[in-house]
């Protein structure tokens, strides 16, 4: 083996230090058959397509700095007499987690900074994870084969918001202790197994020594790495899958039309993880977030206004804040309304988002793999739902700060709380009946493009007086762009009685589902796009508009 | 201008005209608007009247009864103290411009000597709290640490954690503490102004109140440093939510939106 090492060294000299490293490791790792498969992935260019990548970057950031703070924080329930560098806090009894937030803020090199870092990066995980997810909503990437990948990634979101809630929770601060006090009274809303429960999750009553231990495994831990987990699997799939892409000319269902991953996207993706961390940093420089000094510890016996949880639980908040406090009394047990029903009702609206995917394929019997994207416009039914479950959202967002909105627009809490209880269930629908009109308008808008061409703007006189608009036909790529989509046709159930007069029955769920199939692809729902012959026979150059 | 021009039938063109117009209006307006005036100020010289009684007569007997004994518009001042007039008048809230949910706070028209005689009517009309000396509500050598304690069992149900004030029932608030002078913190929880309620020596010592008066000048007052940075108005989630969406999901957007318009051209061979 020596002899032959020697005898290529002497006959070509020898290799250079970055080939030599890589055949190590390829002998180790079998990286150059990966490598090869990969490093040559097409991925397409969007500005949208970037939304997963700010939700992947902000979770490293959090991870990076919730390590560091781990290192100065004590998650102990013990109580202590503060005594540090911040004034106004002297001589406060409080919990050693408080009095080692305090510390951090105020006398650890860069805790303040790295804290805010932490804390601003997780809202702008959850909010891009939200963003994200409404991109692949609206442009009906979640379709064959994608349709578990959106369930890891509505799952990243659900964890994300707990992981984000037990975070907050952690300073045992008076606001995050008044979110941990509303957490004890949801479970003790439970019927039956509710007190239980909340002795088992407090070890006692509240609010005990165990519940910030508790919370900092479960906030450090579990969930981080049940989202680590998720997070891979996610990635793996968007490359096992490939991505999806715009419509667009030469972008077909069967390729991915873009750049390679490597050198271009390596180096925009390594670019854009600087670029999201330089801005999150740059936030949490400027801009105080949970600034628990000014809060004060948690005493059981103390609540601030304005106590809210941070926006990804706003929604939750809000259904509790303008449900009525219904109760009953039944055979000494107290059943809370006010409580069990939001907390129903919370996890049926996530729900409804995620198993989206599911019922539109049973609607439309559409079984096909779908790469290309779908323009919102073309899908009404689709975007008016998603429009709904935004408004329904963030209706309840305004109900979870309902004090705010009353105090600095002038208005009455309690109109504040009707309006909301109104309009959780009307402005859905109003929101989808609207958005399907625009999208129909907008269908017809591209149809009028497609046959007319553009206004111009450009007014011309013809020699005989009349004035006309001069519209500027399309060109072939926008003409492609408007027309690729495909328009299915509705569901049918078809006569019900046979040439015989034997009547065939239906089950009552097809019928069900030929009516909902109406509602995607039904005469009202569709404007049918511009077929060739209208096309040919408007500009076969007779030039009138 | 040649570039300009080629670009006016620009699809997106109306839309940048309509903010740049929108800009101009609203530039113009800030740079026009007339300034508010001080006007009270003539109507404080019009009110020549020294004695409190001449005031009372003037400014506060429509609603509240010739003698203080109140009417369907306004309750009885028997016993009210000199404190409760030194609150409502100091702060402009006395002589209510009109009825409401709660009657706001404007600027004082009074001088601090006619509001002194306005008192001293009032209390001859029956014993209740006089206005405090400064050595009562100054919050030299006042301990913060305990004013935060009592502040936040005392008071930030309705006025959030330092003072920022918050919302109460059917259109009622708890105005935001900052910027108040300690004087009339110490008269509004001496006295109970409006939705209130007060704070006798019985539940809160002068001690106790001068700690909560230095407490707030400590948390919330002009120079009250704020380690973290702006402090988007010190009210807690929401605005940070706000702000975190607009502010950094928004400028991630558009980070995102910059990255992806400066892409490789393929090259053309």
């Amino acid at each position: 083996m020596s002899n032959e090492t020697s005898a290529t060294t002497t006959r070509r000299g020898k290799a250079p230090a970055g080939e030599r490293v890589a055949d190590w490791a390829d002998g180790r790792l079998g990286i150059y058959s990966l490598a090869k498969a990969n490093m040559r992935k097409i991925f397409p260019d969007h500005w949208s397509f970037m939304l997963g990548e700010i939700c992947l970057y902000s979770f490293i950031i959090i991870i990076l700095t919730g390590v560091y703070l781990t290192l100065f924080f004590h998650p102990s329930m013990a109580e202590v007499v503060y005594h540090g560098s911040y004034v106004p806090m002297h001589g406060v009894r409080m919990t050693q987690a408080f009095e080692s937030t305090l510390n951090i803020s105020f006398d650890v090199r860069g805790g303040l900074l790295i804290r805010q870092i932490h804390h601003w990066a997780a809202l702008v995980f959850l909010a891009g994870m939200m963003v994200h997810m409404m991109r692949v909503f609206f442009t009906g990437a979640f379709r064959k084969p994608r349709e578990v990948n959106w369930l890891f990634g509505f799952l990243l979101f659900v964890l994300g918001m707990f992981t984000g809630f037990t975070g907050y929770s952690l300073p045992d601060d008076l606001l995050s202790g008044t979110g941990v006090r509303f957490i004890e009274g949801v479970i003790l809303a439970i019927p039956l197994v509710g007190s239980y429960l909340q002795m088992f999750i407090f070890g006692g009553e509240f609010p005990g020594h165990d519940i910030i231990p508790r919370f900092f495994t479960v906030h450090v831990l579990l969930l981080p790495g049940i989202m680590l987990g998720l997070l891979v699997a996610h990635l793996i799939l968007v490359f096992y899958h490939k991505h999806t892409q715009f419509p667009g000319a030469g972008k077909t269902n069967n390729n991915v039309v873009g750049m390679p991953l490597l050198p271009v996207y390596m180096a925009k993706a390594g670019g854009f993880f600087f670029l999201v961390f330089g801005f999150i940093a740059v936030i949490a420089a400027v801009a105080t977030i949970n600034p628990v000094w000014a809060i004060g510890p948690y005493r059981p016996d103390q609540v601030s206004t304005g106590a809210q949880p941070d926006w990804y639980m706003g929604f939750a908040e809000g259904l509790v804040r303008v449900m009525p406090g219904w109760e009953w009394d039944i055979w000494g047990h107290t059943i809370n309304f006010g409580v069990l029903i939001p907390i129903v009702i919370f996890p049926l609206v996530l729900v409804a988002i995620a198993v989206y995917p599911f019922i539109e394929s049973w609607i439309t019997g559409d079984k096909r793999e779908h790469h290309l994207l779908d323009r919102p416009r073309n899908a009404p039914t689709r975007t008016g739902f998603g429009v709904a479950w935004l408004t329904a959202y963030f209706v309840m967002l305004i109900g979870g700060g309902n004090d705010l909105w009353a105090t600095h627009f002038h208005l009455s809490i309690n109109v504040i709380s009707w309006f909301v209880r109104i309009a959780f269930f009307v402005g859905p629908v109003l929101a989808f009946i609207v958005t399907k009109r625009i999208c129909l308008g907008l269908q017809r808008r591209d149809k009028d493009k497609v046959l007319h061409g553009r206004e111009s703007g450009i007014i011309k006189r013809l020699p005989h007086g009349e004035f006309v608009e001069i519209h500027e036909p399309l060109n072939q790529e926008q003409l492609h762009t408007l027309t690729q989509h495909h328009q299915p046709e509705p569901m049918e159930i078809g006569p019900t009685v046979d040439e015989n007069g034997v009547e065939r029955k239906v089950p009552r769920s097809q019928k069900l589902r030929a009516k909902l199939s109406q509602g995607y692809y039904g005469e009202d729902n569709v404007i049918p796009k511009p077929t060739a012959e209208e096309y040919k026979e408007i500009t076969s150059g007779h030039g009138h508009h | 201008m040649k570039k300009l021009s080629a670009r006016r039938r620009h699809p997106l063109a109306a839309l940048v005209v309509l903010l740049f117009a929108l800009a101009v209006t609203g530039g113009l307006y800030a740079a026009f608007a007339p300034a508010d005036k001080a006007q009270a100020d003539d109507a404080a010289q019009s009110l020549a009247i020294k004695e409190g009684k001449k005031l009372y007569a003037v400014g506060c007997a429509s609603c509240h009864g010739t003698g203080g004994q109140g009417s369907s518009d306004g309750p009885s001042l028997v016993g009210v103290g000199a404190a409760a007039v030194d609150f409502q008048v100091g702060t402009g809230r006395m002589p209510a411009q009109q009825p409401g949910a709660q009657v706001p706070k404007k600027k004082n028209i009074y001088s601090q000597a006619e509001i002194d005689q306005l008192g001293a009517y009032i209390a001859s009309l029956g014993a209740g709290p006089s206005v405090p000396t400064k050595d009562q509500y100054s919050p030299d050598g006042a301990d913060i640490g305990k004013g935060g304690e009592l502040f936040r069992t005392n008071c930030a149900q309705c006025h959030n954690f330092t003072g920022q004030g918050g919302a109460l029932t059917n259109g009622k608030y708890a105005p935001s503490l900052e910027g108040v002078d300690p004087k009339h913190i110490y008269e509004a929880m001496q006295t109970g102004p409006q939705n209130m309620p007060s704070f006798g020596d019985g539940s809160l010592s002068s001690e106790n109140k001068r700690d909560i008066i230095a407490y707030l000048g400590a948390v919330n007052s002009d120079d009250t440093p704020s380690p973290g940075g702006l402090s988007l108005g010190g009210l807690g989630p929401v605005s940070e939510g706000l702000f975190g969406w607009i502010a950094g999901m928004g400028g991630l957007v558009a980070v995102a939106i910059w990255v992806a318009a400066r892409t490789t051209k393929a090259k053309k061979s």
